[in-house]
């Protein structure tokens, strides 16, 4: 037998019992009733005691929501999704609002010591990560924030930004995805319940990496949470995002939508590690995972780097954009999307070149196993305008076992003579030869291809941070093993 | 959705103008009249192509949905259709004028090739010539395929004997209107090149200034062994809109070699659909389209891959200036057991002026690990090093760009195996890049005065 | 060491090797030496495991366990070594990554610690110097780029890092200058001592130069035609394997 295909055996004989992320969290909970109408986005409002500009801004979306069709232009597919079946608000209860870390539940606590995300400051080596603690529809806890504000670096749930600084929610809140961008941005503006709210002054180099890891907890409940991150004149922020759910039997829905904005000379720095639940080795359950996620590289020189490792979820469809509006600005995008049994994933970005000598990297690694399709779907425009704008797309897919679909769709419209876009696309698979040759020097099967597809996804491995680097090589090698074979 | 229920769409002009035109009781007897029939009920379902319909994203034909078309006249004075047949070589064509076989233009009896009218072989009761028609009509979502057929009433099938050596054959479309109104025509041809055949076919497209709809749809079947050179010239008036569609199919071992020159019409879309059915099949599909003024040059392809051990190769390229757009979209599937397949394809562009515009979607879908597959797409304007490279040897800008964008172009052409066909497509192109040139030079002196 | 009895393999259905037989002690060299098509490839990859070679018939025993019944990794891990006639390219992987991750999987089955990234990289820079290869190299991706005399050399290093029983050269000569000849011939000599072997394949008579053989075997049609000492090797490099096993020609 081949040793592909022998591999492929040994990984399917494996279940999913690898997803180690699967377990519940026993914890009482404050919900809305089930279902979706004005009431609920009322409800959601007044919960949060949020002003009533903002209640109106979320209705607004509401109603607009309830005139769009659910796109289907994605290489995915899926039963109706019924929305009224699904709770829109769950939040763990508790008596008055924590005002330090002494006072959040330590059932909460340990739940995110059980995931590897300690937010006992004391435990944390000082100064690394900052964390914004997000439990299914609330923020739990924020780290570091007092150390943060000294450097004048506000961090916090977006709830709190509301009360706190309401003039920059005010100002930026759906100016780079409008309400009406697309059905699920829309729906998450009608009934999104937390995130995180980052705002760095001018000039501020952020002292330490911020980062939002989610969890969903509560059973027949979507995540909705928003995130927004200014990057002021000439600052700098580096920002990660994790995230993982319960194993459960029936799909849940995340539909997120993320907001960066860069001024002048400001750099963003955005990393995903997104391992929602996968659902099991024939589709059962698992995360629906419909994101939006675009920045607005505003000012001159402005920089936006996506990196985003996705091995979860049933289902991806996501597009993390640039949208290069400042002269010389610079939106990269670096993704590794791993898909196993019957996993889908569409996922790609936009970059949109509006200004003079903007550039754009695109570097994107798919990884189809099992009965699982990959797709990549990006779009590059550059505008008249966009003079001596630059592009370049590589996009690379890897097949393992002959049961699953590698797909490439890059869109690719130039309106202007001096803008450069240079766009590579290779499929392969891993080689019989390559598998022997590493297990000739003694390293297993399930290891070699670890080491393999890791080989392969190293240009967009090396551009995380050190410890989400680590994580994410860990998880492509578990992915293979665990979920493909 | 509800609030689109109450409002009222009115039926383009295109569409009532096609019903209007329509006759179910044409030529080629009651298999023709059914297959009109279809063709029309699957043009009224599927409707104009708008820019929401995602094959047609980049292709805009508003100036086609607006304008209410007249059939061309069936019949037309050879003297009339002889100034348009001066390029070609009257020893080796099959012509049709407004879609109708014309004998009486066409050289007869050539060797290894049998030129049947499409209408005769359905009158006569040909099950195997409805069965390709049939099949064309429901293979996917072709508009004006699906028109073509509605308008079926010449139309040429064209048989290669297996193992003959066809060497050179030319097929010319044109369309002639009555007069001054809009006019369409809707070529058919079904080409059939036996197991083993050898043949090179050039198909040219034809005809004057005025405004023009032709959706010319050609089937090829390449047979086991088959090598097929493909080569098809654009070169219609400036007010035509130019909807083709090609269906090919090559068995084990066959080659086919396709190429495309567009340099006419105000909108030109060519649509290959390529499917390689046997092992050991090539599939070449490349082109060039030199877009000015505000023409719209589309080329759209899909290879597939049904079978294991094929090989497929494409190279596109197109110069555009003025305000032309071109749009190149192009898709490369490999089916789930297409194992050990190696496809390939390029697509780059040259925008000359600052309003010119390129669209690509080059796309992949692979079910089957072991292939080998890429594509690469690339935008721009020349390279300003070569540019500059050239001038330090002493070359003037003007002519050291002339150079470059003519060495952009003329390498495709290298694509085409046929060495005659490679020469007389350079002319056109050179020829079409210096007419450019002069209006280029004019408009650049204006500016500066 | 290795106990080769009468094996019979196949690939594809056809017959490669007709009963060879074939007995390395510890310590000792042996050179096969034999013209295309004898079968000396599939030899080192019946020995090595890999996929597709299938023994019909005979034994392979290697330090007394049956080989037939060991994955190629568990085989590794015993201390054979294929030097590969054509090293892979594993992009993206570099050395230094797929020599740690090898030479971890060999110590975890010996049950020792898994070696951390500076204790490694002491390690291999020790055997780098004693082998002279520049420690460029290990910052690159396995093979990728490498000249031909890059990737035997990377062999060597991976030999000389993994200190393997018995050593299966396969045609490492080919494609080498001098130079570089030398350094794979003084990397498999620094490995020679009284508990380790060495299997020589090559189809010339040059590489023995330098790694001189206890014993020469010329293998022509599957077989093993004729045995000798490396005085046979300079009498095929005179006469020709026409001349020496005229039924090879």
């Amino acid at each position: 037998m081949a040793a592909v295909e022998e591999t492929l055996q040994q990984i399917r004989s494996v279940t999913n019992e690898r997803y180690k992320y699967g377990f519940v969290t026993d914890i009482e909970q404050e919900t809305a009733p089930k279902g979706l109408d004005e009431s609920t986005i009322a409800f959601i409002s007044a919960k949060k005691e949020e002003p009533a500009w903002l209640l109106d801004w979320r209705l607004k979306a509401f109603r607009r929501w309830q005139e769009m069709p659910e796109p289907n232009w994605a290489k995915v597919s899926f039963p109706p999704i019924d929305y009224q079946d699904a709770y829109y608000y769950a939040a763990p209860k508790q008596k008055v609002a924590p005002n330090s870390l002494d006072e959040v539940d330590p059932e909460l606590l340990r739940t995110y010591e059980k995931l590897g995300i300690p937010l006992d400051e004391q435990k944390v080596l000082a100064g690394v990560v900052a964390v914004d603690a997000v439990f299914d529809s609330v923020s739990v806890a924020t780290t570091f924030k007092a150390k943060l504000a000294e450097a004048g670096v506000i961090f916090c749930s977006i709830s709190e930004a509301v009360r706190e600084h309401p003039d920059l929610v005010r100002k930026y809140l759906g100016s780079v995805v409008p309400t009406s961008d697309n059905y699920f941005a829309a729906l998450n503006s009608a009934v999104f319940t937390d995130g995180s709210f980052v705002y760095v002054p001018p000039g501020v180099r952020c002292p330490m990496e911020l980062s939002t890891y989610f969890r969903i907890n509560a059973q027949n409940t979507g995540q909705f949470e928003r995130t927004l991150i200014i990057a002021d004149a000439g600052s700098y922020v580096s920002y990660l995002e994790g995230c993982t759910a319960p194993q459960r039997d029936e799909n849940q829905l995340h539909a997120a939508v993320v907001e960066l904005v860069a001024l002048d000379d400001a750099e963003i720095k955005y990393s995903t590690v997104q391992n929602w639940y996968p659902g099991d080795e024939n589709g059962v359950g698992g995360i629906y995972n419909f994101v939006t996620k675009r920045a607005a590289c505003r000012g001159r020189n402005s920089k936006v780097s996506w990196t985003q490792v996705e091995t979860g979820s049933a289902i991806t469809w996501k597009y993390p954009s640039c949208i290069l509006q400042g002269e010389n600005s610079v939106g990269e995008f670096y993704s590794v999307a791993i898909t196993n049994n019957r996993q889908q994933a569409d996922t790609g970005t936009k970059m949109i070149h509006i200004g003079r000598n903007t550039r754009s990297r695109i570097i994107s690694k798919g990884i189809s196993a099992g009965r699982s399709d990959n797709t990549y779907r990006g779009l590059v425009r550059m505008l008249p305008g966009a003079d001596n704008a630059r592009n370049f797309t590589q996009c690379d897919s890897l097949l393992i076992g002959d049961q699953c679909g590698a797909h490439t769709v890059p869109y690719i419209e130039s309106r202007t003579p001096t803008g450069q876009v240079e766009h590579e696309a290779t499929t392969s698979k891993v080689s019989e030869d390559q598998l022997f040759y590493c297990r000739q020097r003694g390293i297993d099967e399930e290891e070699a291809l670890a080491l393999i597809v890791n080989g392969f996804c190293r240009e967009v491995l090396q551009v995380l941070p050190m410890e989400f680097a680590v994580e994410a090589q860990k998880l492509v090698g578990i992915s293979l093993e665990g979920s493909v074979g | 959705m509800a609030t689109n229920a109450t409002m009222t769409v009115e039926e383009p002009a295109a569409i009532a103008a096609g019903r209007a035109a329509f006759r179910a009781d044409g030529p080629g007897g009651a298999a023709a009249a059914r297959l009109r029939q279809q063709g029309l009920d699957r043009f009224t379902a599927l409707g104009l192509p708008t820019r929401r319909t995602e094959a047609w994203r980049y292709t805009d034909l508003r100036d086609v949905a607006r304008t209410a078309w007249t059939l061309a006249p069936a019949a037309v004075d050879p003297a009339q259709a002889a100034p348009w047949l001066a390029d070609t070589d009257a020893d080796r064509r099959l012509v049709l004028v407004n879609g109708r076989f014309r004998p009486d233009l066409s050289t007869p009896d050539l060797p290894g090739v049998t030129a049947t009218p499409l209408d005769g072989l359905l009158a006569d009761g040909d099950g195997a010539a409805a069965a390709v028609l049939d099949e064309a009509l429901t293979s996917g979502e072709r508009p004006f395929l699906a028109l073509n057929t509605a308008f079926l009433d010449g139309g040429l099938v064209v048989r290669l004997a297996p193992g003959a050596t066809v060497g050179r054959l030319e097929i010319v479309c044109l369309t002639l209107p009555g007069g001054d109104a809009p006019a369409m025509s809707h070529p058919r041809l079904i080409i059939e090149a036996g197991d083993g055949a050898d043949a090179t076919l050039v198909e040219r497209h034809v005809g004057p200034a005025g405004p023009i709809l032709t959706t010319p749809v050609l089937q090829i079947t390449v047979g086991a062994g088959a090598r097929l050179g493909h080569y098809k010239l654009q070169r219609e008036g400036g007010e035509t809109s130019h909807l083709a569609t090609v269906l090919v199919q090559v068995a084990r071992d066959a080659v086919y070699d396709g190429f495309m020159l567009s340099t006419g019409g105000a909108v030109a879309r060519t649509e290959v659909a390529a499917v390689l059915t046997g092992r050991g099949g090539e599939c070449r599909l490349s082109g060039t389209y030199l877009g000015r003024g505000r023409q719209v040059l589309d080329t759209t392809t899909v290879v597939r891959h049904a079978v294991p051990d094929c090989r497929s190769r494409q190279v596109i390229k197109g110069v555009l200036d003025d305000q032309a757009r071109g749009v190149f979209q192009g898709r490369i599937e490999v089916a789930r057991d297409a194992q050990r397949t190696d496809g390939y394809q390029m697509n780059r562009a040259l925008l000359l002026s600052p309003q010119a515009e390129i669209d690509s979607k080059p796309e992949l879908e692979i079910f089957a690990d072991d292939v080998k597959c890429s594509h690469g797409a690339t935008a721009g304007e020349l390279d300003a090093e070569a540019l500059f490279y050239l001038r330090s040897r002493g070359l003037d800008a003007e002519r050291a760009r002339a150079l470059l964008i003519e060495a952009f172009v003329v390498e495709v052409l290298d694509e085409i195996a046929d060495d005659a066909v490679r020469q007389h497509f350079t002319e056109i192109v050179t020829d079409w890049l210096a007419a450019d040139r002069a209006d280029h030079g004019a408009t650049a002196e204006r500016g500066a005065a | 060491m290795l106990e080769i009895e009468d094996l019979r393999a196949e690939i594809d259905g056809k017959e490669i090797l007709k009963g060879v037989s074939l007995s390395i002690g510890p310590g000792e060299t042996h050179a096969i030496m034999g013209p295309n098509g004898s079968g000396k490839s599939t030899l080192s990859y019946v020995i090595a495991g890999r996929d597709g070679y299938e023994i019909t018939g005979g034994s392979i025993r290697f330090l007394g366990e049956d080989l037939a019944e060991m994955e190629p990794e568990e085989r590794a891990r015993a201390g054979l070594f294929l030097a590969f006639q054509y090293p892979l390219e594993i992009p993206g992987v570099t050395t230094t990554t797929f020599l740690r991750t090898a030479l971890n999987a060999h110590r975890k089955a010996r049950g020792e610690d898994e070696l951390d990234p500076m204790g490694f990289i002491k390690l291999v820079r020790a055997k780098t110097r004693a082998l002279g290869i520049a420690d460029d190299m290990l910052k690159r991706p396995v093979n990728v780029g490498f000249s031909g005399g890059e990737k035997k050399r990377n062999e060597v290093l991976q030999m000389a890092l993994l200190e393997p029983r018995l050593a299966v050269l396969d045609e490492t000569d080919s494609g080498l200058d001098i130079d570089a000849l030398k350094v794979v011939a003084d990397g498999v000599n620094a490995l020679r001592d009284p508990q380790r072997s060495t299997l020589v394949i090559t189809h010339y008579q040059r590489l023995l130069g330098y790694i001189v053989p206890d014993h020469v075997h010329i293998l022509a049609g599957g077989r093993i035609v004729r045995s000798g000492g490396a005085e046979l090797a300079e009498e095929l490099e005179a006469r020709g394997y026409a001349g020496v096993v005229p039924e090879a020609a």
